[in-house]
């Protein structure tokens, strides 16, 4: 059956730069520009502080982490957020408190900020505490279009998206699954 | 041509919604030679103008107009403003619809003697039997080209069909097969056949799936006797001193108000809507809403037993390329009470695209346990339960008590509790589910709940008597006579199929019936 090839196409400079987990591996310039671990991607933040920019794409991870995305998807949901917090006071509030609290409870609990509490299972257990806020609705509600409706990522989750344009699948695999034989 | 008639013209007949039902009456009724305008509340947006995009699609054309909800349902709380997937656009729903088209069976017509008194539920005959509605089936089946009727041949099996269709055999169902679906298989009525391209819920690019669209009103323009407005939301319906309707009030696009008089109106803005307009039409004659003497305008809502399964495998499956809805396992169907329930269900594939699947697969659900399933995409099989439920009086379309829309009016509040029959159904219809997948050696499986509704109905129900419903057995209201509901809320219960096939008929039918009224000097 015809499958897609799901790994991920590396540009040179990022397979160089690549093996830096991406936690705390983002950087945030004194321009307040935010870089990614192997600098193949950078992003300025418009209305949101750039240190609550960082959290917020750690905090996206921690909701849909996936370790075959790089932060670079996460970056780009979060950008939609700092869009919606130029565009109203209200939800740069939200935004901004809300990364406070996460930061207020990491600090209670293990006495660093969010983005510096070491393992996931931690940080996660602290969204939990969280869950039921606007501030993590929000980030959520948003993060299902954010993450999932890129069709950047679709390739890595084996989707192929739009179809009409090449004739749809009646030549192109919609009947060739080859192994129900086995089973 | 299409016609053009004037607000002043106290001889057409003024169809509410152009969707399965209002599209449909309106090109039959236009065959009849009757003038006809269809106010449709949407724009108009031809095939042209789609695009394989789910979110895309969804937010060009839905029905998102302020809704509120209630009750202990789930979709309340995974989508409070969202109670319904419903299109305002010219063709309705059927815009977005899958195809599948079943025909009810024969007990479904009387389940309230079939299944006796159900504690809680509303129960009730329809005023009609299958045998009465045979020949509009045929009709209808022929008109939408169903496959596996009219020597039409059922499609090709796709993936997601195919596993399937591998697991019914390994767990011995004896029905299971492509389904009867309103999607050409073949060439025909001017249309092509399926390509496969997998996109049925954002409109077929094809023109391979019916519509009533681009199947049935250009049709009715050709006549010369249909008129089609749209961006015309009707507002509220008029009548007379001796308790005639005379017309509607509607807003163009523009918000501007404009009445259009009218010699019967045909009510078809599906089962939120429609009820919602006549309960928006009270007047002094009628304090409790249009045609509700029962007071049975807006209750009996049903929605019917829905969630679904998906499986994940070991190896890829790839569900998503073909018909998004062409495989069905009937078995479940019949009555059997001793599964604990009345009624019975239908299992049909579904697939969604990654966009959908991640909104819809566990609401609200995240962290490594949700991420884990979507990294599975392509390995997935789903398959949409779908089944009787019960109609409670209380599960209902009220008038909010203070939240008005763009035009001043109550937005509509949709209140649902499922009933303890729906439930025992919905646990049935996981365990079966799931175990088809696992005959086919899935890996994990995943019970979805439902997601907001696709079918509404019942909530201006047929009944024989003018006090247990709002229309009799043409669809005519039983208090007003040149007023008639179109859509599926007719629906005295909801039967375990997909619905369409049987609004379509009960529209075929009803045209029949207006026509010959109407030449009569009856209407
Ligand atoms: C994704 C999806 C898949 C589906 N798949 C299937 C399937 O496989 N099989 C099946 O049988 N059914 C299916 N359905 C359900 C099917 O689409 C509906 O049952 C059917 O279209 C309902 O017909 P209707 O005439 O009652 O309403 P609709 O087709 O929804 O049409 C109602 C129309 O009325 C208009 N309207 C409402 N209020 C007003 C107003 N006040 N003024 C003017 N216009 C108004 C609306 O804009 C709309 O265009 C599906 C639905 C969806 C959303
Ligand atoms: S799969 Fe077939 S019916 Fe569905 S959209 Fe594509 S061509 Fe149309």
């Amino acid at each position: 059956m015809r499958t897609l090839d799901k790994r991920v196409k590396l540009s040179r400079r990022s397979v160089l730069g690549a093996g830096g987990a991406s936690l705390m591996a983002l950087s945030v310039l004194p321009t307040g520009m935010i870089v990614g671990p192997d600098s193949a991607w950078a992003v300025t933040a418009e209305a949101l502080k750039p240190e609550s920019f960082a959290t917020l794409v750690q905090m996206s991870r921690d909701i849909y982490p996936h370790d075959r995305l790089a932060d670079k998807f996460y970056a780009a949901a979060v950008q939609s957020f700092d869009a919606a917090a130029a565009a109203s006071e209200d939800d740069k509030t939200l935004f901004e408190n809300g990364v406070i609290g996460l930061d207020a409870a990491a600090m209670g609990a293990h006495g660093v900020p969010y983005a510096q509490v070491g393992w996931e299972i931690d940080r996660v257990a602290l969204l939990r505490g969280m869950e039921k806020s606007g501030f993590f609705q929000r980030v959520r509600g948003s993060l299902v279009t954010g993450i999932y409706n890129n069709q950047e990522v679709w390739p890595l989750f084996g989707y192929e998206g739009e179809s009409a344009s090449k004739g749809g699948y009646i030549d192109r695999g919609f009947n060739d699954i080859d192994w129900l034989d086995q089973v | 041509m299409a016609a053009n008639f004037d607000l002043n013209d106290d001889s057409v007949v003024v169809i509410v919604g152009s969707g399965a039902g209002g599209g449909t009456l309106g090109n039959e009724l236009a065959q009849a030679g009757v003038k006809t305008v269809i106010l449709e509340a949407g724009g108009r947006h031809e095939i042209e103008d789609f695009s394989n995009d789910e979110w895309g699609m969804f937010s060009q054309i839905s029905w998102l107009d302020p809704r509120t909800t209630s009750g202990s349902w789930r979709v309340a709380t995974d989508f409070s403003g969202l109670p319904a997937w419903i299109v305002k656009a010219v063709g309705g729903s059927t815009v977005h619809w899958a195809g599948a088209s079943l025909r009810f069976q024969e007990h479904e017509f009387r389940v309230r003697t079939e299944y006796g008194d159900v504690p809680g539920a509303n129960l009730l005959d329809w005023p009609i039997t299958l045998s009465e509605m045979e020949p509009w089936y045929a009709r209808a089946e022929d008109k939408m080209g169903v496959t596996r009727t009219n020597n039409i041949p059922g499609l090709p099996g796709c993936n997601n069909f195919l596993v399937m269709e591998a697991g019914a055999k390994a767990l011995g169902y004896q029905e299971c097969h492509t389904g009867r679906m309103a999607i050409n298989s073949e060439p025909r009525d001017g249309r092509g056949a399926c390509q496969q391209i997998g996109f049925c819920f954002q409109g077929c690019q094809s023109g391979a799936k019916w519509s009533t669209l681009y199947a049935e009103i250009p049709k009715g323009e050709e006549t010369g006797n249909l008129e089609v407005r749209p961006n015309a939301q009707v507002l509220r319906i008029e009548h007379d001193a001796s308790g005639k309707a005379t017309g509607v009030v509607y807003a163009d696009a523009d918000g501007n108000q404009h009445m259009q008089s009218a010699r019967v109106v045909c009510v078809a803005g599906n089962s939120i809507e429609s009820p919602r307009l006549l309960l928006n039409s009270a007047s002094s004659m009628f304090p409790d809403g249009l045609a509700n003497s029962s007071g049975q305008v807006g209750r009996n809502y049903m929605r019917h037993m829905t969630g679904s399964v998906y499986g994940v495998f070991d190896r890829p499956v790839n569900m998503y390329r073909g018909t998004t809805m062409a495989g069905i396992i009937t078995d479940e169907s019949k009555n059997d009470p001793s599964r604990g329930f009345v009624g019975g269900y239908e299992m049909e594939t579904l697939s969604l695209g990654l966009p959908f699947m991640a909104a819809f697969l566990d609401p609200g659900s995240w962290g490594r346990e949700f991420a884990s399933a979507m990294e599975m995409y392509d390995h997935m099989a789903g398959m949409w339960l779908v089944g009787e439920d019960m109609p409670q009086e209380s599960n209902a379309i009220t008038l909010h008590p203070s939240m008005t829309d763009q035009h001043g009016l109550p937005i509509p509040n949709v209140h649902f509790d499922d009933h303890p029959n729906d439930v025992a159904m919905r646990n049935h219809a996981f365990t079966q589910g799931s175990a088809v997948y696992d005959a086919v050696g899935a890996t994990r499986t995943f019970p979805t709940p439902p997601y907001p509704s696709t079918h509404n109905l019942g909530t201006n129900r047929m009944s024989e008597k003018a006090r247990d419903g709002v229309v009799n057995k043409w669809g005519q209201t039983h208090d007003v006579a040149n007023l008639f509901v179109s859509d599926g809320s007719q629906f005295t219960t909801g039967a375990s199929e997909n619905p369409t096939l049987t609004i379509v008929a009960l529209a075929v039918r009803q045209a029949d019936h207006i026509a010959s009224e109407m030449a009569a000097g009856n209407l």
